[in-house]
């Protein structure tokens, strides 16, 4: 029996793919969670220390603090983006599903602040909102807002702030669940709907019994889409608020706690072991999230299926 | 009668409603562009109203050339995304090729290894990347962030392109290999087939890399191997209080992205469908 001949073929079509996203990606982060598991003394000399950095992130009141504030605030963003974001998207993606003239113009309106840079968005944003321009202020003045300190200085206010700067977030992204919804809804076929039309049924009820349940696949990746964005998120808050996500660290997520710890800040010098700490709890929250999508959700929706 | 009405009446609404809604998206977009062509008094005095001969001023934008690098910037976002994207075209085809292609002992293995970083952000191995660029001297070069983007965008093109490619019949690749070709030759033969997928994952790859800020700050923040996104941030930042000036550099780094985006918005739309269609 003559041995088959190695596949050199496979290897030459697979391997700089497989190397660049290895060395690129792979090996970094593999690298970054070691990292996490030391601790630099001295110049340089770096002493493991297990899950030393992770304890005293989650328990020592310097790290644990604005840790748990992050973490809160990131919360906060997703929730806003799941109850505004992804709803609204539906309801335009239905419409523009209902085979209406000129939906194209529409969609493609809909769609381009997705894709310009956040930070191009966060700063026009932001000077549309600033009580200098007189653009924020008449309006307010017209609602009858005119001495409402808070809705002033949107972007000033911690109790405003973050609210404001999701909002904008979602103004930006809302893009991307009404095409993936829209998608899944020009799949529905034709006829289905058309049937229930001549039985009678108004769009409201055609939603909830036909189109809903056949785009419920759709929603779960819309929700992890969204839950791993929103918990990778960055640049909005870095160029509207800088790296301190001021005021007073009201706008703080992840990324920009991660930028803080492994760059520094004022007078704090960056800290690469605890940066990698954090970034090694971000992906531990994404990787939950991951985990209960696939087992939770998509292994529901199988046994649905059949 | 009254069946028609109803109809109509429907269909209004739903004009009503997107008409409403894409005011509120083009609003922001078209007030900062309106402005950045007026003078400092117009913008504040009259900030709704569009430039008029004697509003129209163009000072926002030579200070932007007298002082920031715009050129440059943009030359090095062009360099960075187009490299970038021919990478992620072609390496992406040729491993999506491999994988719905050949049956082989490790196939199930690497596609799961390679589709890991759909899920996974890269960002996350910042700490990791940037002593890896550090140690190969790549810091403040263009190339650090190709090979970042790269990376970054591989998994997602890897795993549009196999579905593509397992798609296609089998006949001609049979009838090509009677004839005695080559694998070799046999892909660069149903490359041209999956030709609008490969627009489909250029237009998808696009939009992260051309408009991230995170690596170029971290990676590359020289003067000169700054991105148009960095250069607009800082710029932003030292000229706050000259609005001309911020409004002109809002304005001129959107347009070559929504430029980007009429051009490829058709395949963009395909590609966001393709994804999602799993």
């Amino acid at each position: 029996m003559r041995r088959k001949p190695f596949p050199w073929h496979i290897t030459v079509f697979l391997a700089p793919a497989v190397i660049v996203y290895t060395v690129f990606m792979i090996y970094p982060m593999l690298a970054s969670l070691k990292f996490s598991l030391y601790q630099t003394v001295e110049e340089g000399r770096q002493v493991f220390v297990g899950l030393g950095n992770y304890a005293k992130l989650l328990t020592d009141p310097i790290w644990n603090e604005p840790f748990w504030n992050a973490f809160w605030n990131n919360v906060v963003f997703f929730v806003i983006h799941m109850t505004l974001q992804n709803p609204i998207g539906l309801f335009l993606a239905v419409l523009l599903a209902a085979n209406i003239r000129g939906a194209w113009i529409y969609r493609t309106i809909i769609f381009t602040p997705t894709i310009l840079s956040v930070v191009l968005i966060g700063f026009a944003w932001k000077l549309i909102l600033s009580p200098t321009w007189g653009i924020w202020f008449p309006l307010l003045d017209r609602l009858g807002l005119g001495d409402n300190e808070v809705a002033i200085a949107l972007l000033g206010n911690e109790s405003s702030a973050l609210i404001t700067l999701s909002l904008i977030s979602v103004w930006q992204n809302i893009g991307i669940p009404m095409m993936l919804f829209l998608a899944a809804l020009i799949r529905i076929p034709h006829e289905l709907i058309e049937a229930a039309q001549v039985d009678g049924a108004g769009s409201w009820r055609i939603f909830w019994r036909i189109q809903f349940p056949l785009i419920v696949p759709t929603v779960g990746i819309v929700a992890i889409l969204t839950f791993i964005g929103n918990f990778n998120a960055f640049d909005l808050i870095y160029a509207t608020q800088g790296a301190l996500a001021g005021p007073d660290f009201s706008t703080d997520i992840m990324g920009t706690f991660f930028f803080r710890t492994f760059f520094g800040f004022q007078l704090r010098p960056g800290d690469p072991n605890m940066g990698a700490t954090v970034a090694g709890m971000m992906l531990l929250i994404i990787l939950a999230g991951v985990l209960l999508y696939l087992y939770g959700w998509q292994r529901r929706m199988e046994e649905v299926q059949f | 009668m009254r069946h028609r009405w109803a109809r109509l009446l429907r269909t209004a609404g739903i004009h009503a409603a997107l008409l409403a809604y894409s005011a509120l998206v083009l609003f922001p977009i078209l007030l900062v562009l309106m402005n950045s062509f007026k003078d400092q008094m117009a913008i504040f005095g009259e900030p709704l109203a569009p430039p008029t001969p004697e509003t129209f001023s163009v000072a926002g934008y030579l200070t932007l050339f007298d002082v920031a690098n715009f050129g440059r910037y943009f030359l090095n976002s062009l360099i960075v995304t187009a490299v970038s994207l021919v990478l992620i075209v072609l390496l992406g085809a040729m491993a999506g090729w491999a994988l719905a292609e050949y049956r082989f002992r490790l196939n199930t293995f690497m596609a799961l290894y390679l589709a890991l970083g759909i899920m996974v952000p890269i960002r996350l191995g910042t700490v990791g990347i940037l002593r890896l660029m550090a140690d190969w001297n790549l810091v403040n070069t263009l190339a650090a962030l190709i090979f970042v983007y790269t990376a970054m965008g591989l998994p997602l093109s890897v795993f549009i392109l196999s579905r593509f490619f397992a798609q296609l019949p089998p006949d001609f690749k049979d009838a090509a290999r009677i004839d005695g070709a080559s694998e070799y030759r046999i892909f660069t033969l149903v490359l041209p087939l999956v030709r609008p997928a490969l627009g489909t994952v250029a237009a998808i790859s696009m939009i992260p890399v051309w408009n991230d800020l995170w690596f170029p700050l971290i990676l590359a923040p020289s003067e000169e191997t700054k991105t148009i996104v960095l250069g607009a941030q800082v710029f932003l930042g030292q000229f706050l209080n000259d609005w001309q000036a911020v409004l002109a550099a809002l304005s001129l780094a959107m347009i070559p992205a929504v430029l980007l985006y009429m051009l490829f918005s058709k395949q963009l739309i395909r590609g966001l469908t393709a994804g999602a269609v799993k």
